[in-house]
C-alpha cells in the first residue's frame, strides 16, 4: 500500500475533530467533572427516599457540593444514604439533610442545611436530624383530609 | 418447496439462526485477525478515510438541520407555557440521548456501509478474494477486517460531530430565529445533560451501532454471489439489515440503559 | 492409493465427485498432470473446467475423491495448511484478479511483501524484473482499471510468478483476447514452461493455441476427463471429442444443420 501524506493529514485531521466533539460534549455540555471518592463521607438515614437515586446530587445553599454514593436498606428497614462531600466545607454536628425536588415533579436531591455549633462532622459521621422525601400522593391525600374534602 | 409454506417457514428460521451463527463466527474471525500480527495500519488509514472523512459532509449537515428543526418544533410548543428557556434542555437530550447516534448510525450504513459491501461483493465477483486466498493471504485479514474497525471506531467520532453540529443549529435557530435568550438555551442543555446517563450512553450506542454495521456490512459482502445481482443485493440487504438492527437494538439499549 | 502413475505426476485427481444441487459436475473424474509439462484443459462452457483449477489451488472442495498434490490428498487440509502448499502454486485468473485498490506495481509486490523479508528497493527490482518479463516495464504506477484486457492479464501473470512457484495454474488465458495479445501471452506461458520448468495447467476453449502449446490435454465431457497427447486425441474415436476438435471446420456446419431462415425473416413479412 502506497503512502499518501495528505490522505493521512485528513484522517488525522478527522480523527482529532472527532474527539474534540467527544470531549466538548463529556465535558462542557456533559458537565464531567473528576467524580471519585473526595474521601469524605457522610451517612444520612431517611423513613422515605422517594426516587432518589446514586449520583443525586448534594447541596448547600443550591450549590452541588457532592453526591449520594449508594442507598441501602439498614438493620431496621430505613433508608440508608451514603453522600460524598467535598471535604473542606467544615459542617457542625447539627447539620440537617432534607430530600427535595426540583419543581413540582423533578429529580430528587438531597438539601443539608448547617447548624450553627463548633463541633465538626466527621468523614464516617451520620447526620442527626433528616426529612424524608415528600410524596406527592401523600401531600394530595393530606389536603385532601385537612380541607375535610372526604365524603362523610 | 412453494407448495409447503409451513416447512418453508421452518426453513427460512433455520436459515436465519444459521446465519447469527456464521455472523457470529465471523467476528470472532475479524477480531482474531486483528489482535493477531501483521496490523494493517495501511488499510484502515485509507478504510477510515472512506468511511469517516467522506461521510463527514452528509453527517454535518444532517446534525445541523436536525437541531434545527428540533428547535423550530419545540419552540411552538414549549412557548405555549411560556417554557422556551427549556429549548436547550429539549434539543440537548433528544439529540444526545436518541437522535444523534440513531440517525448517524443510519447514515453511515446509508454511506459507508453499502459502500464497504459491495466493494466486498465486488471483490468476490472479480475473484480477488480468491486471488489473495491463492497468495496465501486471509482476505479476511487484509480486505474485513479495516473496514469492520475502521466502521467501529468512526462512529463516535462522527455521532460526536452530528450531536455538535446540532446542538449548533438547534442554537442558531433558537436564539437567531426564534429570538430565545441564548444564555438560557446553554444553561438548560447543561443543566439538563449528565455525563454518566446521557453522554456514556449515547457513545455506548454509537459504538454498538458502528460495530454492528461493520460487522454486517462486510459479512454480507463477503458471502454475496459472485455476480452482478449479488453485488446489488449485498448492498440493499446490509443497508436494510443493518438499519434494522440499529433500531431493534437501540430499543434494547434504552431498556438497558433505564430510560 | 496403490495407482502406477501417481508418482509420475505432480497432480492427480482421483475418484472426484462435485455435485451442484441437481447438477452433477464431475462424476468420479480421475485424471493427472505430469511434472515440468503444459497440460491443456478442453471442454465446453460450463464443463468444470475452472472448478478443476480451483480444486488443485484448494479454493473449492470436492464432495468425496483425493486430489494429491505432490504425494499429499489436500481435500483434507485446513486453510492453513493450504497457505503453506500455496507458496508453491500461482494462479492466473481468468480476470486478473488484481486488486482494484492498488496499482500494478503494488499488486505485484503483494506477495513478496507479505512473504519475504526482502528490502523496498529489493522487492522495487524483482517487480520491475517481472514486469519487463511480461512487457509492461512502463506500467507499474498505473491502476488495473486503467490497463486494457490483455494488460492486466500480463501484469496479473507477473504476479502469479513472482514468488518463483513450481505450478502455475491459468484460468482461461485467451478469453476476449484478440488474436495478437493471444499469441503473445501463449508465447510468455511456454517461455516459463521451458526456461523456469513450471508445471503449466491451463484451461481453454481456444483451439488453435491448445494444440500448440500443450504437452497433454486433457478432455472434460461429462464429468469425466479423457486425457492423452495432443497427437492421440486427434486420432481418437471418440465422438465427443471429434465433435469439440471438429467445430471450427466445416464439417460441423454440415451435420448440424440449423434451420435459421426464422431468424433471417424481418417482421412483418409473411
Amino acid at each position: 500500500m502506497q503512502r499518501s501524506p495528505v490522505r493521512d493529514l485528513i484522517v488525522g485531521l478527522f480523527v482529532l475533530l472527532g474527539l474534540a466533539s467527544i470531549g466538548y460534549l463529556s465535558i462542557e455540555v456533559g458537565g464531567l467533572y473528576y467524580s471519585g471518592p473526595s474521601g469524605f463521607k457522610l451517612i444520612a438515614t431517611f423513613d422515605e427516599v422517594g426516587d432518589l437515586k446514586p449520583r443525586a446530587a448534594v447541596v448547600i445553599a443550591g450549590v452541588k457540593v457532592g453526591q449520594v454514593v449508594s442507598i441501602e436498606l439498614d438493620e431496621i428497614l430505613r433508608a440508608r444514604c451514603e453522600l460524598d462531600i467535598d471535604p473542606g466545607l467544615g459542617l457542625d454536628v447539627e447539620t440537617s439533610a432534607a430530600i427535595m425536588t426540583v419543581g413540582l415533579l423533578g429529580e430528587k436531591f438531597v438539601a443539608l442545611e448547617p447548624g450553627g455549633l463548633d463541633q465538626m462532622l466527621k468523614s464516617g459521621d451520620e447526620i442527626g436530624r433528616t426529612v424524608s422525601a415528600l410524596s406527592i400522593e401523600k401531600l394530595v391525600g393530606k389536603i385532601v383530609n385537612d380541607t375535610g374534602l372526604e365524603e362523610d | 418447496m412453494r407448495a409447503k409454506p409451513i416447512e418453508n417457514l421452518g426453513f427460512q428460521t433455520l436459515m436465519v439462526i444459521e446465519h447469527f451463527g456464521r455472523i457470529a463466527q465471523f467476528g470472532v474471525r475479524i477480531v482474531a485477525c486483528l489482535v493477531t500480527r501483521p496490523y494493517r495500519f495501511r488499510r484502515l488509514m485509507a478504510d477510515v478515510f472512506d468511511a469517516g472523512v467522506l461521510s463527514l459532509p452528509v453527517v454535518c449537515l444532517s446534525g445541523a438541520v436536525v437541531g434545527g428543526t428540533l428547535s423550530l418544533l419545540g419552540y411552538t410548543t414549549l412557548v405555549r407555557f411560556g417554557a422556551e428557556e427549556a429549548l436547550g434542555t429539549l434539543v440537548g437530550l433528544s439529540v444526545i440521548r436518541e437522535l444523534g447516534p440513531v440517525l448517524t448510525a443510519l447514515l453511515v450504513t446509508g454511506r459507508a456501509g453499502s459502500a464497504i459491501a459491495a466493494e466486498i461483493a465486488t471483490m468476490v465477483t472479480t475473484e480477488q478474494l480468491d486471488g489473495l486466498r491463492m497468495m496465501s493471504i486471509d482476505p479476511i485479514d487484509f480486505v474485513v477486517s479495516p473496514k469492520a474497525l475502521a466502521l467501529l471506531l468512526v462512529m463516535p467520532l462522527l455521532v460526536g460531530l452530528f450531536i455538535v453540529f446540532s446542538l449548533m443549529g438547534g442554537y442558531g435557530v433558537a436564539v437567531g430565529l426564534l429570538g430565545v435568550d441564548g444564555g438560557s438555551f446553554t444553561s438548560s442543555l447543561k443543566g439538563a445533560v449528565e455525563f454518566w446517563d446521557d453522554v456514556v450512553g449515547s457513545f455506548s450506542k454509537a459504538i454498538t451501532f458502528g460495530g454492528l454495521t461493520g460487522l454486517i456490512a462486510t459479512y454480507r459482502g463477503y458471502i454475496s454471489e459472485p455476480t452482478a445481482a449479488g453485488v446489488s443485493a449485498a448492498t440493499t440487504s446490509t443497508v436494510v439489515i443493518a438499519s434494522v438492527s440499529i433500531l431493534v437494538f437501540d430499543f434494547f439499549l434504552n431498556g438497558f440503559w433505564g430510560v | 492409493m496403490s495407482k502406477p502413475t501417481a508418482q509420475e505426476f505432480r497432480i492427480a485427481f482421483d475418484g472426484v465427485d462435485l455435485r451442484r444441487g441437481e447438477r452433477c459436475i464431475f462424476d468420479g473424474l480421475s485424471c493427472g498432470f505430469p511434472r515440468g509439462r503444459i497440460s491443456v484443459v478442453l471442454g465446453a462452457s460450463g464443463a468444470g473446467k475452472s472448478t478443476l483449477i480451483r480444486m488443485i489451488g484448494g479454493l473449492q472442495k470436492p464432495d468425496s475423491g483425493s486430489i494429491r498434490l505432490a504425494g499429499q490428498d489436500i481435500t483434507a487440509f485446513s486453510e492453513r495448511e493450504l497457505f503453506k502448499i500455496r507458496d508453491r502454486i500461482g494462479m492466473l485468473f481468468q480476470g486478473g484478479a488484481l486488486l482494484d485498490s492498488m496499482t500494478v506495481a503494488e499488486n505485484v509486490a503483494l506477495p513478496l511483501c507479505e512473504h519475504t523479508r526482502l528490502s523496498d528497493a529489493d522487492i522495487q527490482a524483482e517487480v520491475n524484473r517481472r514486469l519487463v518479463a511480461v512487457g509492461l516495464a512502463e506500467t507499474g504506477h498505473l491502476y488495473p482499471r486503467e490497463l486494457s484486457g490483455g494488460m492486466s492479464r500480463r501484469a496479473a501473470l507477473a504476479r502469479a510468478i513472482v514468488m518463483d512457484p513450481e505450478i502455475l495454474l491459468v484460468d482461461e488465458p485467451f478469453s476476449g483476447l484478440d488474436p495478437i495479445n493471444v499469441r503473445r501471452i501463449e508465447m510468455l506461458l511456454v517461455d516459463l514452461n521451458q526456461h523456469l520448468d513450471l508445471t503449466l495447467i491451463v484451461t481453454s476453449h481456444h483451439m488453435a493455441s491448445s494444440l500448440r502449446m500443450a504437452d497433454r490435454l486433457i478432455f472434460m465431457v461429462d464429468g469425466i476427463a479423457i486425457a492423452g497427447s495432443p497427437a492421440d486425441l486427434l486420432k481418437s474415436e471418440d465422438e465427443r471429442i471429434v465433435e469439440f476438435l471438429n467445430a471450427e471446420s466445416d464439417r460441423f456446419a454440415e451435420r448440424h444443420e440449423l434451420d435459421v431462415t426464422p431468424l433471417l425473416r424481418r417482421r412483418g413479412d409473411a
